[in-house]
């Protein structure tokens, strides 16, 4: 693999661009892979990219029923924070938070990690509390954040109305290094170097069966023939029922759709990503300036990545309140994605009650910001058999258990 | 968007002026029950690509909570049906035989 690097775009100016390599290839699958996972997205190209760089396991198929990066990592909001209140959140998501910050390097890839700063709004008394618990919890779990007044909001944020008549912002939940990254562009960067430690990505392969013999995985079945392999990783938002259901378990899961917005584009106005969570919507710049949009799921069971229209109108509805002049901004586009959400909104990371087959899945509305962190500890538990210490509070068997990691009061709105 | 049919007072609407109340026919666990079966009853879900039975309520109408009978992968709406029972009606399994021959959801077809 070339280098990316400001000689080679010096180089590749003065021969017309001749010399640009293809980012990854597009093998045809072997018999055989040590790992299999199924799903190209960011989490399971970053477990396979973990695999080979800390475990040095480079035997591995990725497989992708699609098109690379073209499930909810393409969909998303681009949004980075590990601003959550419990303990085994805060870690996982710090991690992935702080993978983020080098990542460009560590892959050679511009990810155009921004860490431009998160402040989710406080618009109720109980929120205000609520926050300040979480920017107590934080600091106690290292993760930075601070509780800002309103006066402070409207410092960074000019452009908000903090004298709402329905719900006014009373202050908020200020973290200087989340922020946003280009979503595409993590898992174009994540699939280049797995290729280039000559891991297979296989696209536009849809795996139909499981195959197990002693209730152990031996293999699956696939569009593009059977695979066999040593250890499955399934890592499919959104079809992860699907594809248990194929395994012979069920989940803790149910699958929705969740929808975002784009604005066209404007002069900068606001450099850092605002969250609503009472009034249920979200909203960033990118740095075309479009302004990026995100509400909260439908209430009912869907797998067609489109979701209500009046979601939308209630977001919209939301933001203008909150931002007056986004009331003036045309919407360019507007998409949906199926998420696939748990009782307590927390991932599932674990094994499975097939041998050998483990999953990660469950990430609700917030797995972009996680994939690096969630990469990282499905590939320790892929290549260890058992959980590391990131991983070993999210098993399934946490419900069955009652040991719940309840984050239900940040998810299902916003991420 | 849904459009759903109250069976109860006949009135027909788009899902604004419902509300999702989630999978149909749980089957309830309570104490003394294994832990197994509150954990099914809690959290396992069918979650189904496909046909799907679920249950509604008519909020911004009769207040009254129904059945319906729905497609997750095409969002057509197959039909709805009484809260008053235990699983889908004649009518409605034949309609699902004949949109979707061959369905079954959980040990129902």
């Amino acid at each position: 693999m070339r280098r990316y690097s400001a000689f080679a775009v010096a180089r590749e100016a003065a021969r017309f661009h001749s010399g640009w390599e293809r980012a990854w290839r597009s093998p045809q699958p072997k018999k055989k892979y040590d790992v299999i996972i199924v799903g190209a997205g960011g989490h399971g190209l970053a477990t396979a990219f973990y695999l080979g760089k800390n475990f040095g396991i480079t035997n591995v198929a990725i497989l992708e029923k699609g098109w690379l990066g073209g499930g909810n990592t393409g969909r998303n909001t681009t949004i980075i924070r590990s601003n959550y209140l419990q303990d085994p959140s805060a870690a996982l998501y710090e991690k992935a938070r702080s993978l983020y910050e080098t990542l460009s390097q560590d892959l050679n890839y511009n990810v155009m990690f921004s860490p431009r700063g998160v402040i989710m709004l406080a618009q109720t008394e109980h929120e205000v509390r609520g926050y300040k618990r979480t920017a107590h919890a934080n600091m106690l779990q290292g993760v930075q954040t601070e509780y800002i007044n309103a006066a402070r909001v409207k410092e960074l944020v000019p452009i908000i109305d903090t004298n709402g008549p329905r719900y006014p912002v009373l202050g908020g939940l200020y973290q200087a290094r989340g922020g946003t990254a280009r979503h595409d562009a993590v898992a174009w960067g994540y699939a280049r170097a797995c290729s280039d430690m000559g891991m297979d990505i296989i696209q536009q392969c849809e795996v139909t069966g499981v195959r197990s013999s002693g209730g152990k995985v031996t293999g699956v079945e696939t569009s593009k023939g059977a695979i066999d392999c040593d250890k499955l990783g399934l890592v499919v938002a959104g079809n992860s029922g699907a594809l248990a259901n194929m395994a012979g378990f069920r989940l803790p899961m149910e699958s929705v759709a969740l929808q975002a917005l784009v604005s066209e584009p404007i002069k900068p106005c606001m450099d850092v990503v605002v969250m609503a969570n009472t009034v249920h919507g979200y909203m960033s710049q990118s740095d075309k300036g479009e302004m990026v949009i995100g509400g909260g799921t439908d209430g009912y069971n869907n797998y067609t990545q489109r979701g209500s229209f009046h979601h939308i109108e209630e977001t919209v509805r939301a933001l203008v309140e909150t931002f007056p002049m986004v009331s003036r901004l045309k919407m360019l586009r507007q998409w949906g994605g199926i998420v696939d959400v748990t009782g307590d909104r927390s991932p599932v990371i674990g094994k499975t009650p097939l041998g050998n087959c483990f999953i990660n899945a469950g990430w609700g509305t917030g797995g972009f910001k996680a994939i690096p962190g969630g990469g990282w500890a499905t590939a320790e538990l892929i290549a260890k058999g058992e959980p590391g210490p990131l991983s070993a509070e999210f098993g399934m068997e946490r419900f069955i258990e009652g040991r719940f990691i309840d984050e239900s009061v940040a998810a299902g709105v916003a991420h | 968007m849904l459009i759903l049919e109250c069976p109860y007072c006949g009135v027909k609407g788009e899902e604004t002026e419902f509300h999702g109340g989630g999978e149909a026919h749980l089957k309830r666990f309570g104490p003394g029950s294994s832990d197994a079966d509150f954990e099914t009853y809690l959290f396992m879900r069918e979650n189904p690509k496909g046909v799907h039975l679920e249950r509604w309520r008519h909020v911004n109408g009769c207040g009254k909570w129904f059945h319906v009978a729905r497609c997750t992968m095409t969002l057509e709406v197959f039909g709805s049906y009484s809260a008053q029972t235990l699983e889908p009606p004649k009518e409605i399994k034949d309609i699902l035989s004949a949109k979707r021959p061959g369905w079954s959801w959980r040990n129902f077809s």
